[in-house]
């Protein structure tokens, strides 16, 4: 047993509960009352139709199109106003908490800061198991101790861990079935994502790009956690791209790829982003467009081969990771990919060929003047930063960031998080030590310019234009979901945990979470009842009608 | 003789080691060199709250100033930086606070950084302290709406450590030009927010009318304390009108309202009551 020690209640107390939680689970599900499925077993099959069970929850966005949309509908525009708590789960930990949780059959399977894991009775919010990591103390976690969640299939749920480790659990007691070394931590390696996994294969990619790594994204065998392929996210000698780096550099490149990525069965090809070129605001010394850096892959997922390349930022120095949820969107026979970008541009892309559609600006935008013949936006010289510092839009921040989008094929718009924020880009140049902080550059807020501030906008994504948008009253790190009941909901950074009319982003209901919400909610039902879930402060929330 | 260059060396590692541990000396002190790469180490970690060329930020004080607030000495600055400050914004420099965190050395680095750029700014040197105090509670009138040490108004910020925390040039512009950049909360204890003086213009459900500042504010919810001082939390849906203004309420001193002489003795007066530990 893996259990977070307990307050109060000591630790034979918290296993007697523990027993008594699982008994009570084993008797219910018996009796069929959390479960459609006779079995938790989570099938390929069952990934592949999520769609047909709105009920569970069962990848980081809700189905391998990352839309980020449930079918549910009980809570709608008619009855948002009156969603309540229903239960919250506290880690007790510091730190952001970014986890979307997973449901499968009535129980919900999340993660927390320092790489905890826990499973839950969705309905009472009570553990059934907890998992700790135990983390060395030379980890490099870049931006805070997170964790965005998990992946399941069978009877395992798999978490990629600080350390750089991909840990399978029993999804019935938390136990460890298997737990591999992906990379060296020390170094700089590290993982934040939600695996992904496709057929028997338990995909993650790599963070680590402030620290000078070499990124990649592996593939792992579920049943034995033995590591089928990896792809470098930067071509070695010898292979295409290879010279889109000056001397040495690709060895020390970064292009981690740290957000999940997703998956077209029709073509047995999965989509995944990358980030930022390392030292990620320096271009000296990496001359050339540093593949596949800040790029969109499709990459066959039973050998991990590349399909096709598209990259977003060329030779980027102000931290653009285009790590954001490549949304597969269908447009009558056109099959695409839709990515609004760190850099400021809502990209489309023909998803069969990589073939750029359209890149259009959502937020304000100085790094790129021009487009090249492709139409494909390109960095202007003015932007480089220099020693005294340059001022570029959008900030390092981002125009929006990992957070993730929706899309809602009933009102065929686009959600995304976005942020109005110039920097100040400041060169300081430094050398690469291995497992060291490896910038290049310095950026801080435009302090003379009006505050920065933030907003949830609906794009129109055949056209890049802008529906509505509903202001934040500062920059959010909250993800959106979107609801068949017309519903969007997303965060904001006071704490607000807010219900919007998806076809107009009129506000409809909002709760006080009593911290920033860095997370992406979810949604889900048992018994058919609908609840949403939202991670905020230590706090994994709950909502659900009276 | 192998072997003695080794011990010997070892011996010098170990005595580095001992002297970044005990956190009490800076090892490089006065060293150019290291000062240049404290620099770097400071933009990247540091600069994004206290500016470049730590002249102080938005949410972070000017670093150039020889008093400093939370401590003087090399161990005091770094333990600061190593540990975060209690009560304020300052994180710890460890994996998971600030930047992407910074080893012993590149924290003494960035302290011989901060020495290398500190001036000097004392009271005595820049005008007549006991002048400054008749005319912040006299003429002036500052005394109406900014506190120091416990004695005057609450609707500015606390001056108790500006003095300590604001480069002098900062305090000129403050006092002739206060709505170009507006104060942030920055010498009460930090919230996780900054409050920035924000104007607030309010006409309640019954007609009411209030004007205040915005102590804190989200998309649906203001707190704010009006020009008597009386606090008040509104649902914006609920009042009749809500606007905000980055116009301050202070009024804007010229030469003409301030003469240059009494600026400068104002100035002198902050300067002294955060040397004497004001507001600590």
């Amino acid at each position: 047993m893996k259990s977070v020690s307990t307050g109060s209640g000591g630790k034979s107390r918290f296993l007697a509960s523990l027993g008594m939680a699982a008994l009570f689970v084993a008797t219910t599900t018996a009796a069929g009352l959390f479960a459609p499925q006779a079995s938790a077993q989570v099938t390929f099959e069952r990934l592949l139709n999520s769609s047909k069970e709105p009920q569970n929850w069962l990848m980081y966005s809700g189905d391998y199109a990352g839309h980020r949309f449930s079918a549910l509908d009980e809570i709608k525009i008619s009855s948002a106003a009156s969603l309540v708590p229903k239960w919250a789960y506290q880690t007790m930990a510091g730190g952001k908490f970014e986890t979307t949780p997973l449901v499968v059959d009535g129980i919900l399977y999340g993660t927390g800061q320092d790489d905890r894991v826990y499973a839950l009775d969705g309905r009472s919010g009570r553990p059934i198991w907890q998992y700790q990591r135990a983390l060395p103390v030379d980890i490099r976690p870049c931006c805070g101790r997170v964790n965005r969640g998990l992946a399941i299939l069978g009877d395992k749920v798999f978490v990629a861990t600080l350390d750089a480790h991909v840990i399978a659990l029993d999804s019935k007691t938390g136990n460890v079935v298997w737990d591999v070394s992906a990379a060296e931590h020390a170094k700089g390696y590290s993982f934040t994502l939600a695996p992904l996994v496709i057929k028997n294969l338990v995909l993650v990619g790599v963070s680590g790009g402030e620290y000078g790594i070499r990124g990649f994204i592996d593939a792992y065998d579920a049943a034995t956690g033995e590591r089928k392929w990896r792809f470098y996210t930067i071509p070695g000698p010898g292979e295409p791209g290879h010279d889109s780096w000056e001397g040495e550099s690709w060895k020390i490149g970064g292009s981690p790829a740290w957000i999940t990525g997703t998956y077209d069965p029709a073509t047995n090809t999965t989509f995944w982003t990358t980030g930022n070129p390392s030292p990620s605001n320096r271009g000296e010394g990496r001359a050339g467009d540093n593949l596949y850096s800040n790029s969109l892959l499709a990459i066959d997922p039973d050998t991990g081969k590349l399909k096709w390349h598209f990259q977003f930022t060329q030779h980027d120095q102000h931290d653009y990771d285009a790590t954001q949820v490549p949304v597969m969107i269908d447009e009558g026979d056109r099959k695409l990919i839709a990515q609004a970008n760190r850099n400021g541009f809502f990209y489309v892309v023909d998803r069969t060929n990589g073939k750029l559609i359209s890149a259009t600006s959502y937020a304000k935008v100085s790094w790129s003047t021009s487009k090249d013949a492709t139409g494909r936006p390109v960095p202007d010289k003015a932007a480089v930063p220099t020693p005294e510092g340059n001022r570029v839009c959008p900030g390092a921040a981002g125009a929006t960031n990992w957070m993730s989008p929706a899309y809602d094929p009933q009102t065929k718009l686009f959600y995304v998080t976005a942020r109005e924020q110039c920097d100040i880009f400041a060169t300081a140049p430094q050398p690469y030590e291995a497992g060291h902080a490896y910038y290049g550059s310095a950026y801080f807020p435009n302090d003379e310019a009006q505050p920065f501030w933030g907003a949830l906008r609906a794009l129109d994504p055949a056209t890049g234009k802008l529906k509505w948008e509903w202001n934040h009253t500062s920059p959010a790190w909250a993800g959106v979901l979107s609801t068949a009941g017309g519903l969007v909901f997303t965060g904001d950074a006071e704490g607000n945990f807010i219900a919007l009319e998806a076809a107009s982003g009129k506000a409809l209901w909002h709760f006080q979470c009593g911290a920033s919400v860095y997370s992406s909610p979810m949604t889900f039902a048992i018994d058919g009842k609908q609840y949403v879930a939202v991670a905020a402060g230590s706090a994994l929330f709950t909502f659900g009608l009276p | 003789m192998r072997l003695l260059v080794s011990f010997a060396f070892v011996a010098l590692v170990a005595c580095m080691a001992v002297a970044l541990r005990a956190q009490e000396k800076n090892p490089f002190a006065g060293d150019a060199r290291v000062a240049k790469l404290g620099e770097y180490q400071f933009r990247s970690n540091c600069a994004f709250c206290h500016g470049l060329g730590a002249r102080g930020g938005g949410r972070g004080p000017d670093l150039t100033r020889a008093q400093k607030h939370h401590g003087n000495t090399d161990a005091e600055i770094f333990h600061n930086i190593h540990d975060g400050i209690t009560g304020t914004a300052m994180p710890a420099a460890t994996n998971g606070g600030i930047g992407v965190g910074m080893s012993d050395e590149e924290i003494w680095q960035v302290v011989t950084y901060l020495r290398s750029v500190e001036k000097k700014a004392t009271a005595a040197e820049t005008g007549n302290a006991a002048h400054g105090k008749e005319l912040f509670y006299g003429t002036a009138g500052c005394g109406t709406c900014h506190m120091v040490s416990g004695k005057g108004g609450r609707l500015g910020p606390d001056l108790s450590s500006t003095g300590a925390s604001r480069s002098v040039e900062y305090l000129e512009e403050s006092v002739r030009r206060p709505s170009k950049r507006l104060a942030t909360g920055l010498s009460e204890p930090m919230k996780d927010f900054s409050q920035e003086y924000e104007t607030a213009t309010v006409v309640t459900s019954d007609g009411t009318k209030l004007q205040g500042v915005v102590l804190n504010e989200d998309s649906f919810t203001v707190q704010m304390l009006d020009t008597r001082e009386q606090l008040h939390a509104f649902e914006k849906a609920k009042l009749r009108s809500y606007e905000k203004t980055r116009e301050s309420l202070m009024p804007a001193y010229d030469a003409k309202a301030l003469p240059e002489k009494d600026l400068k003795d104002l100035i002198a007066y902050l300067l002294a009551a955060s040397e004497q530990g004001g507001g600590k």
